[in-house]
């Protein structure tokens, strides 16, 4: 498989596996990915009940150490990496001077002077340039290394997750706690087992030699066999994360799209000292954003897609960035940057669908929240 | 697997004459490439379609595809169900999740389209790409 412009797809370690599971491959940021196995609807259902399992392993994943570590994250990005303690995790993004993200991330702290940070795919060239090119200091300060070939990834989400995690590792997992991370054996391999996701669900994310993909995949599965643990693929992972509004880079946000247009303004610390593109972003609180990302349930028969045209009711003009049918909440829903001052739940907005206007209303964001554990303390 | 009393179009219709009338659907190759369907747009009764054209669209969880119709003619009926239960695409393509019915304006049309055994070749055919 290649891609328009003829060059090869890369593949995830787990390749074979998945098509030997029946998956549905697609491009997806340069990898051929599986998009579905058994059906986006009964994948999503799975892990908002009970369990599913992503090969993630195309995510990219940097790793910046060295004694001017810290100072280099902190310049480079929104959040405030001072306040991670070793094997915290905190979701952040890389800036441009403008205020918008060179992309969103994922930072774990491994070591004081320690950082091990998970990308998007499609980006991981682009930041590790990024990173680098803003790096002042040599080697043995800060060592900025493209780690992502190394690296599986895979997620395991869903309320049955940590049933499902417990049978095959002695980590203690009741102890991790949402967005932490910690050095754990899983399936017999060792690597770095965080409890993160992108589903809004509890879950974990294990970080592992590339070499032991088949090995945890299948034990994994297979674990999780009772539980009723079945693989799922980006089609899933997608509507999961609409449900719950996380943003995907490329359709939220991008190089013309601000932190705080994007709702992001709860990863900007403006406290922590100066970092690239704070300027921008305090004058834009100051001057107010231009526009807004919000939230909307078709109102009328009819599926909102990426691109389509938005109309408020002043006649605003806006566009979807995601739009899906909901598979848990079985509605229409999408996200849309629309003018700011039509942005509110409860007001009307009309969506151009193939040349009909379609109507839609404004709804508060997350669409989905799943229901508190007690048992997790997050 | 694909029915021998139906045509087959090139992009994934397929259509079952009978006399001067004959139902529409999609392929169980189309839903298979799909994946879950859930929204259906269809023409209302009475409206004439024009062989080649889109009609309507059927949209997956992931995906919006045009439906074309193999051949000019009357919409006659519209599947009732399928509404409000787009799932019949996926689970009987052949059958239940048929789509519109027409009646035929040249019947000559259909001479144009593939028998089920040519359409198998062609998905095989397509598959090598």
């Amino acid at each position: 498989m290649a891609t328009s412009t003829g060059i090869a797809l890369k593949r995830t370690a787990l390749y074979a596996a998945h098509r030997e599971a029946g998956a549905r491959m697609v491009e997806f940021g340069g990898w051929e990915m599986p998009v579905e196995y058994s059906g986006i609807i009964e994948e999503h259902l799975a892990v908002r009940t009970r369990a599913g399992l992503f090969d993630v392993s195309h995510m990219g994943e940097i790793e910046v150490r060295g004694p001017r570590a810290l100072a280099l994250l902190q310049h480079l990005t929104s959040n405030d990496v001072s306040r991670l303690k070793i094997y915290q995790a905190q979701y952040s993004a890389l800036m441009y001077p403008q205020g918008s993200a060179v992309d969103d991330c994922v930072i774990h702290r491994l070591g004081e002077d320690h950082f091990f940070i998970c990308v998007n795919a499609a980006n991981t060239e682009k930041d590790f340039e990024y990173i680098r090119s803003h790096n002042p200091c040599d080697a043995s300060e800060v060592r900025v290394r493209n780690v992502s070939a190394e690296y599986s990834q895979l997620a395991l989400q869903g309320p049955a997750s940590t049933t499902i995690l417990s049978k095959v590792t002695d980590a203690r997992l009741a102890e991790l706690k949402y967005y932490w991370c910690c050095p754990a054996s899983c399936c017999g391999v060792d690597g770095l087992l965080a409890r993160t996701g992108y589903t809004g669900e509890d879950g974990f994310e294990f970080y592992f030699s590339s070499s032991e993909s088949e090995k945890v995949w299948r034990t994994l599965l297979e674990a999780g066999q009772s539980e009723g643990l079945i693989p799922a693929g980006l089609g899933a992972r997608n509507t999961l994360r609409l449900e719950v509004a996380y943003p995907l880079y490329g359709h939220e946000l991008d190089a013309e799209t601000t932190l705080l247009e994007a709702n992001l303004g709860w990863i900007c610390n403006f406290e922590k000292g100066p970092f690239i593109g704070r300027e921008s972003l305090l004058e834009e609180k100051r001057q107010g954003v231009r526009k807004k990302l919000v939230g909307f349930e078709m109102a009328e028969r009819g599926i909102a897609r990426d691109g389509y045209s938005v109309l408020t009711e002043s006649k605003g003009q806006g566009r979807v960035t995601s739009g899906s049918y909901a598979p848990y909440l079985k509605k229409n829903i999408g996200l849309a940057y629309i003018p700011p001052e039509d942005a509110e739940p409860g007001r009307n907005l009309e969506i151009e669908i193939r040349g009909k206007r379609v109507r839609a209303q404004q709804v508060a964001l997350p669409f989905y929240k799943r229901p508190r554990n007690p048992k997790i303390n997050d | 697997m694909y029915p021998e009393e139906f045509l087959y179009t090139q992009d994934h219709e397929w259509i079952r004459v009978d006399g001067n009338t004959a139902s529409v659907g999609i392929t169980d190759h189309a839903q298979k490439e799909l994946g879950d369907i859930v929204f259906v747009e269809l023409p209302q009764v009475g409206a004439h379609l024009t062989a080649k054209e889109s009609f309507g669209t059927v949209e997956s969880v992931k995906a919006v595809a045009d439906i074309y119709s193999p051949v000019t003619g009357e919409v006659i009926a519209v599947n009732p169900k399928i509404q409000n239960a787009p799932e019949l695409v996926n689970s009987d393509p052949h059958g239940e999740g048929w789509l519109i019915q027409l009646e035929l304006k040249d019947r000559s049309e259909t001479d144009r389209l593939m028998s089920a055994e040519e359409y198998e070749a062609y998905l095989k055919g397509g598959a090598a790409h």
